[in-house]
């Protein structure tokens, strides 16, 4: 299984593409492809968002959902979709629950 | 310290002035990010994991507090209330957005501030030791010579593509505290039997995946050489670098490869062109450089002694930062003070917006209005009157910065690793802060003694770990993190390269394989006046390996 990521422009903060077709700022929404079809579909998109000067740095990343969560299958991965490890105050991990949902 | 003349100032804002203009048109989409990243990187401006990260430089380390208090006012401002100090004596901030880096660095050209050639394939900030103008061991200012470098490498046409980056650092004293043997460049400032100023010269040392302990190419360059000398080493790794293979690009691998009488060689048959010629540095020049760092008027107080006796008679910790922190000046009422950042359990080299200006407070207060940024990633007060000590101590712990742990095994050099930089494979932030934690007790610190512990979270080797007493290195292995440990590293005048000491560990077992290694110490040790180094370099690394591994060994 696999999501799109990047980071916004403006501002290098870490996005995904979500299922609304939107760049979400936290990967809980972030749609899932399971087969080449849906990754070139993302990749597609992935680089058309990176043409139009709304991204960069976009990839593909290996991910598994735990109890409904998707969760990246790299420690890289993970430490972007939540914040560093050693500021539990700071990224996306320190947003309002809600907000994250 | 040094002022922009009329010429700098007008450089640095034509220059904030020219990347506002390429930020602005690569925001409006006028410029792609494959036309834009190479000015960005020439900006210091990198793409991190969360965020974007702008390297400020900091030349030699040295900042007054006008400029301090700004780093902590783009803190608190543009950023998360934080910044970084780097083992190249700059400053990181992790989070600014894009599109506030042109008010940035229009902030910082205010000060004398930029962030000009802290990246890309060019002469990087000139580091220098952190005590230079303070020392008591030292034979003169190496700064002046830093900032002569400085002013030559910046946007030199012939360097600034270089095969990649180039790294110059100086000392001025026989005890080196600017690792220079780990540099492209090392120069170490001494006096001659007729008591002139040169440098001994090294070239090809270096970290990274192919670690090389730098060789000396001339034992007495003359001063006025400098420029004429540092010129020739440059065109011959110019021409001679490898461009095709970016691990192989570095000095050290063109001096390994080639032989270092071979390359001293080339450098003498290209200098002895130069030497005569534009590069040579009139006196008059080297003077004027001088006079910007000429030491601060010391008063003489001699009422420190008495002062400190008392001080530490009446608060134990005080006498322990005393002993741990304070470092001899060349002045006997006065002192150098090291501020420590790494507090127990936090981030090696990170400090917060209020304590960037408590220390901007008290350098202007008790400190001759200067400050220093050192290579291990604390702030530095280099002048303190003795008499002053114990009102400096009492705010540094009103701010949590008087950490008596200076050169202690929780003085941990550690590059920012996978919870921030996009090259990471591994954590180091957090395994320094489990040692940290672990070896908490300043008694039990103090008894092991002087360990540099350095961590890296990859190859590149940000976080010093070849040449730390105990080096750490992150690697990631089938998806998990792993640590490999080295021994015997050092970056002083006696510069060696640590040795792997066996298979690698686990984060959950790393802080257990440290305390085993720092045991084994306190085991083999002649008594306590032999330190960790030098009980390492006696016995080698059997009695290590045998405490670490020899229960599997068995098992098997």
């Amino acid at each position: 299984m696999k999501i799109l990521t990047a980071n916004r422009l403006t501002d290098g903060e870490a996005v995904w593409f979500a299922a609304d077709g939107t760049w979400a700022e936290t990967i809980a929404g972030a749609e899932i492809v399971s087969d080449k079809d849906g990754e070139a579909r993302l990749e597609a998109i992935g680089k058309a968002a990176y043409d139009n000067n709304e991204v960069v740095d976009v990839n593909l990343i290996d991910v598994t959902v735990v109890a409904g969560a998707i969760q990246p299958l790299r420690l890289r991965e993970v430490i972007r979709a939540a914040g560093p490890t050693n500021r539990l105050d700071l990224g996306k991990q320190a947003r309002p629950v809600d907000a994250a949902a | 310290m040094y002022r922009y003349d009329e010429f700098d100032h007008d450089f640095v804002k034509a220059r904030v002035a020219e990347f506002s203009d390429q930020v602005e048109r690569r925001l409006a989409g006028e410029i792609t990010e494959d036309q834009f990243r190479p000015l960005r990187l020439m900006n210091g401006v990198y793409l991190q994991l969360h965020a974007y990260m702008l390297r400020i430089a900091v030349p030699y380390g040295t900042l007054n507090s006008k400029q301090l208090r700004m780093l902590g006012h783009i803190a608190r401002k543009y950023d998360k209330g934080y910044g970084h100090f780097t083992t190249r004596q700059n400053i990181q901030f992790n989070w600014p957005a894009l599109s506030d880096i042109p008010a940035i660095l229009a902030d910082l050209a205010s000060v004398e501030m930029h962030a000009i050639q802290t990246s890309g394939n060019c002469i990087r900030n000139v580091t220098a030791d952190h005590f230079a103008g303070a020392a008591a061991d030292e034979v003169a200012d190496p700064r002046p010579y830093a900032e002569i470098l400085r002013q030559w490498s910046s946007v030199h046409p012939e360097f600034s593509y270089l095969p990649r980056k180039f790294k110059i650092a100086v000392t001025g004293a026989e005890r080196d505290r600017a690792a220079i043997q780990t540099h492209d460049i090392g120069l170490h400032l001494k006096k001659n039997d007729k008591g002139e100023l040169g440098f001994a010269v090294y070239i090809g040392g270096g970290q990274g995946r192919t670690p090389m302990v730098g060789k000396k190419i001339r034992d007495f360059l003359p001063e006025e050489h400098l420029l004429s000398y540092t010129t020739a080493i440059l065109r011959v790794y110019n021409l001679y670098g490898r461009r095709d293979n970016k691990y192989k690009a570095r000095i050290k691998i063109l001096v390994h490869e080639t032989g270092v009488d071979e390359i001293a060689r080339q450098v003498e048959a290209e200098w002895q062109a130069l030497k005569d010629g534009e590069l040579k540095l009139p006196d008059a020049d080297v003077a004027a450089i001088q006079s910007y760092f000429a030491p601060p008027a010391l008063a003489a107080r001699p009422e420190g002694d008495e002062a400190v006796k008392l001080a530490r008679l009446d608060s134990k910790s005080f006498g322990e930062w005393l002993d741990q922190n304070v470092f001899t000046h060349r002045n006997p009422d006065y002192a150098a003070v090291t501020i420590s950042l790494k507090g127990i359990g936090e981030a090696p080299g990170d400090a917060s917006d209020s304590q960037m200006e408590a220390v901007a407070d008290l350098a202007e207060k008790y400190g001759f209005d200067e400050i220093r940024v050192s290579h291990e990633q604390n702030l530095i007060l280099p002048h303190v009157a003795r008499a002053d000590l114990r009102a400096v101590y009492d705010t540094l712990v009103e701010h949590e910065l008087a950490t008596a742990n200076s050169n202690l095994i929780s003085d941990i050099i550690a590059c920012p690793g996978l919870d921030y930089c996009a090259l990471a494979n591994a954590r180091s932030i957090s395994v320094a802060q489990d040692i940290s934690r672990r070896f908490a007790s300043l008694e039990r610190q103090r008894d092991i003694g002087e360990l540099k512990l350095k961590i890296s979270g990859c190859i590149n080797a940000c976080g010093h770990h070849h040449v730390g007493h105990i080096g750490i290195l992150g690697v990631e292995k089938k998806g998990a993190e792993l640590y490999q440990v080295t021994l015997g590293g050092s970056a002083d005048e006696l510069t060696s390269v640590g040795e792997i000491i066996g298979r690698g560990f686990g984060p959950e077992e790393i802080t257990d394989a440290i305390e085993t290694i720092v045991d084994t110490y306190l085991q083999v040790r002649r008594d306590a006046s032999e330190k960790f180094l030098d009980a390492y370099r006696r016995v080698g690394p059997a009695p290590f390996k045998e405490a670490l591994y020899a229960s599997e060994a068995k098992a098997a």
